[in-house]
């Protein structure tokens, strides 16, 4: 039974202060992200890195406090697939877009 | 007999166990699920200036809108939360409640969606316009595909409540995997909102 229950925990520990706090965060990133676009006063290189600090920032906030992910033993695994997925998402998305880059500046499409 | 074997190991020692082996196959689907939208990612980032002399987002995107669907799917993610926290205490009837909330708004961003996507064809900004169209399209409606997913499952899991409403180890499992597929959903559409509708009005 003990065995039982330290399973259930592992697999949803959250807590009400949990959400509230990944809900309060999510809304503060999500509205600077808006804030940022309809404001309209910063350069768009300088915009778009700040999105994507926001965006990736605002990852981390569901992952923790959604989804529930945490460093624990009982959820190595999950960590690790989402690691090796992050790194495959990132090789084709950058591998893409730089090969793609590539592309029309050599056949001068652009 | 072999039916009674089974409900068996279900249920015998190795049921919770086996409930943690099924969350984490889902999590192991969600990852590829991710991969899915990371190549749709990379299909947007390629075309997002091929647009043939045809309308840029800039033109297009109504960002107000995209404010009110953002809101009504993080909305929906702490109030499937509610439900888990309700599932955990076994009170079958706020289950219930939450995910009826959490199904109205999910409901409503779909609307959303839907009167914005007919709003672009009926602009003449469709999906076989420019390659832009087509890659936005594709990534935002597969977006809104598993949406739809993730309520006709909702509904079902509401009458399996609804019917057995003990709220068995197997339910808690369902709700669980659920809870990853629509909190990932959220998080597919952080993506989307900051790319591709903010990131295409810059």
């Amino acid at each position: 039974m003990a065995h039982m229950q330290s399973l259930s925990a592992d697999q949803g520990h959250g807590s009400l202060r949990g959400y509230l706090a990944g809900f309060v965060l999510s809304v503060v990133l999500t509205a600077a992200a808006f804030w940022l676009v309809m404001h309209g006063a910063f350069p768009a290189q300088t915009a778009m890195i700040a999105l994507s600090v926001l965006a990736f920032v605002q990852i981390v906030v569901h992952l923790v406090f959604f989804l529930h992910i945490d460093m624990s033993a009982g959820q190595r695994w999950n960590v690790m697939a989402l690691a090796y997925t992050a790194l495959a998402a990132l090789f084709l998305i950058g591998g893409t877009v730089w090969v793609m880059h590539n592309v029309s500046m050599n056949m001068m499409s652009r | 007999m072999s039916n009674n074997t089974l409900s068996v190991s279900l249920d015998g020692g190795h049921g919770n166990h086996g409930s943690s082996d099924t969350v984490f196959g889902f999590w192991l689907y969600l990852m590829t699920d991710c991969v899915l939208f990371a190549s749709l990612f990379a299909v947007f980032a390629v075309m997002s200036n091929q647009f043939a002399g045809g309308p840029s987002g800039k033109d297009l995107f109504d960002i107000g809108g995209v404010a009110v669907e953002t809101a009504a799917l993080l909305l929906s993610s702490i109030t499937y939360g509610f439900a888990m926290l309700a599932a955990r205490r076994g009170k079958s009837t706020a289950v219930l409640a939450w995910l009826a909330v959490t199904f109205v708004l999910g409901l409503a961003f779909l609307a959303l969606e839907m009167r914005e996507f007919s709003h672009l064809i009926a602009e003449g900004a469709g999906p076989a316009r420019s390659a832009f169209l087509s890659a936005f399209f594709t990534l935002v409606g597969t977006h809104g595909l598993h949406v739809t997913v993730g309520l006709v499952w909702m509904a079902v899991l509401a009458v399996q409540i609804v019917r057995g409403p003990g709220l068995s180890e197997r339910q808690l499992t369902r709700l669980a995997c659920l809870s990853l597929f629509w909190h990932f959903l959220d998080i597919v559409w952080i993506c989307v909102f900051s790319f591709v509708y903010l990131g295409s009005v810059l």
